[in-house]
């Protein structure tokens, strides 16, 4: 079932290069199509500087490329990346297959800050009002949930559990109150909460691109520690690792990570539950093997659901309903074929 | 080996919240021994090797492991001294019996290397020890409770430490195998000059393989010593609360414990 090290480095390097394929193949879809080699040479333009290159394409393409589809596309890539490798962390962390980056209610903090600046139509800040509220309520959810669930400067996965689900449910009543109050304005609070990559800049990509940065810088130093995690801390600690250390590191970072997805796009379900999922079916539990691929897999993945979304459907769906909707039967079907097969 | 080697407590005293789960406990345990620390449930023996190991802090007293106080050691350079076999087992993903067993290396191997051939052969070499060598590929959540016990066994012995201290290493295992365990561990106490610390439930078991014997109860030492002297019917009695007789057994060549099971 399980693949050796040989076809594993051919799994990465597959989906890295389907990854990069798909992010070409996307920017060319759309209402004006644009062939993949001109897509290139715009790109090949704009980082040599070199106008030449963009000799006998329209005037137009440059900018539907440059500024309109690839902040969206590259985004949408760097987010599926971010929540796949949110997963895989908070699996390992929790010890739990069925956590995934909203476990810890980080998704119901940013829901509910985003929910209180659209209410109070907050525009201080102009553009990066919502995101920054969004930002504010998970990183604030998150260290409530640490604080409830740390005794003695130790945290336990069931603590940890159980504190996320209760703070999750009080921020969904005050979610719910917040669309109450709304009342005609509601229709935008639902629309931000259902995710979506539309109008995306290069500063969005810039944002994402940082966190993911050290979210994998993170993940990669700690790889093997969170490994022997699995084991139980006990085991953990007389092996040589600062059990309670590496988690608050490791879960801090992926709660940040997060964080910057769900303000950036809303809240997008299931990515990071089912491409870890999947991903440790394929290359087993060694984190330094299911985090490349996994982050490579989310990527690939909710590029593919955004395009679907942004270019094939006749109107744009929501992109948070299109991933739970496809990726929750295929989740059952997994589910029960994996529970037929263990009995 | 000098004098400061091994674990010295003092005043040690440590309790769960309000309840108190050891108290004033002074003991020296010298290398090179084999000891059993026996005693009824809850009596602090966990603890007692949480202690150990520095994974708990006492709340008085002070637990020195090779002339320094545990807690000034790095976690790393504590665990190339001393292994730890916990009571629970449990692993829910699936990794190989090789791959946990290798975890075992952890704190042989720097952070971006690759094991070496020494960690290769130390792997091999404890799966062998203890006989799982032939499931080597299977997955540990797979296994039945024993399998994952030998296996976190061979793990402890693959870290290759001067110190070994198991926590009911053999509570899920048959005859057989638990002899298999504790004959390796006794070999590496006689051989190697290892120390060995386990709690140990089976006081037959306990009277064969240990060199000492530390009898617990509620958070207090009962009794200490060479485990002849130790395990006496008063004793049993005082701190188990059952009949039993102690007599030297032919065929063990060694003194054993009878019960007095119903009548």
């Amino acid at each position: 079932m399980r693949h050796s090290q040989y076809q594993i480095w051919l799994l990465t390097i597959s989906l890295a290069a389907a990854t990069l394929g798909a992010i070409v193949y996307a920017t060319g879809m759309g209402h004006i199509a644009v062939p993949g080699a001109d897509i290139l040479r715009v790109i090949a333009a704009r980082i040599t500087g070199n106008g030449a290159l963009l000799a006998g394409i329209d005037p137009v393409i440059p900018f539907v490329v440059l500024e309109v589809r690839l902040p969206r596309i590259l985004t949408a890539t760097l987010v599926g990346g971010g929540l796949a490798m949110s997963g895989v962390i908070y699996q390992g962390i929790l010890l739990n297959p069925l956590a995934d980056p909203y476990t810890l209610g980080v998704s119901s903090g940013a829901a509910f800050g985003a929910a209180l600046a659209l209410l109070a139509n907050l525009t201080m800040i102009g553009h990066f009002s919502v995101p920054l509220f969004a930002f504010a309520g998970a990183a604030l959810t998150l260290l409530v949930v640490l604080y409830l669930s740390s005794f003695n400067g130790q945290i336990s996965a069931n603590t940890l559990i159980l504190s996320g689900v209760i703070v999750g449910a009080i921020l969904a009543a005050g979610i719910s109150f917040l669309k109450y109050l709304a009342d005609e304005q509601v229709a935008v609070i639902i629309f931000w909460l259902m995710g979506s990559f539309a109008s995306r800049t290069w500063l969005d990509v810039a944002v994402v691109a940082g966190a993911l940065l050290c979210g994998l810088g993170l993940s990669f130093y700690y790889a093997r520690d969170l490994n022997i995690l699995s084991l139980g801390s006990r085991s953990a600690d007389t092996l040589g690792v600062e059990s309670t250390k590496v988690r608050w590191i490791l879960l801090l970072g992926a709660s940040l990570v997060t964080a910057v997805c769900v303000s950036v796009s809303g809240i997008i379900g299931f990515i990071g539950l089912i491409i870890p999922h999947l991903m440790r079916f394929l290359v087993g539990p060694d984190n330094r093997k299911l985090l490349p691929v996994s982050i490579l897999a989310g990527a690939l993945l909710l590029l593919a659901a955004d395009t679907v979304t942004r270019a094939v459907l006749p109107v744009e769906v929501p992109i948070g309903v299109l991933t739970a909707l496809i990726g929750g039967p295929f989740f059952c079907v997994i589910f029960r074929r994996r529970q037929r097969r263990a009995l | 080996m000098n004098a400061a080697d091994g674990f010295a407590l003092a005043g040690v005293s440590f309790a769960y919240g309000a309840i108190p789960a050891l108290a004033g406990l002074n003991l020296s345990l010298k290398p090179g021994r084999f000891y059993g620390v026996v005693g009824p449930n809850g009596c602090g023996k966990t603890t007692f090797l949480d202690l150990l190991t520095g994974g708990k802090k006492p709340a008085q007293g002070s637990v020195t492991f090779m002339g320094q106080p545990v807690a000034d050691y790095r976690r790393r350079d504590l665990a190339r001294l001393i292994a730890l076999v916990p009571q629970d087992f449990a692993i829910d993903f699936a990794f190989t019996v090789q791959e946990v067993v290798l975890m075992g290396r952890h704190p042989h191997i720097g952070r971006f290397a690759s094991p070496a051939a020494e960690d290769w052969r130390q792997v091999e070499a404890a799966m062998a020890a203890i006989g799982i060598s032939h499931f080597q590929d299977r997955y540990v959540n797979e296994l039945s409770g024993g399998e994952k016990q030998r296996v976190v066994v061979a793990r402890a012995l693959a870290q290759q430490t001067p110190y070994l201290l198991f926590d009911e290493a053999t509570s899920s295992l048959d005859v057989r195998y638990t002899m298999q365990i504790f004959n390796e561990a006794r070999r590496l106490v006689r051989d190697e000059g290892r120390t060995v610390i386990a709690v140990i439930h089976n006081l037959n078991l306990a009277a064969a393989y240990c060199d000492e014997l530390i009898c617990m109860q509620g958070g207090k030492v009962a009794a200490c010593g060479p485990s002849d002297t130790v395990l006496e019917p008063e004793l049993i009695k005082k701190v188990f609360g059952v009949e039993s007789r102690v007599a030297f057994d032919e065929f063990s060549n060694i003194r054993q414990i009878s019960f007095r099971y119903w009548s």
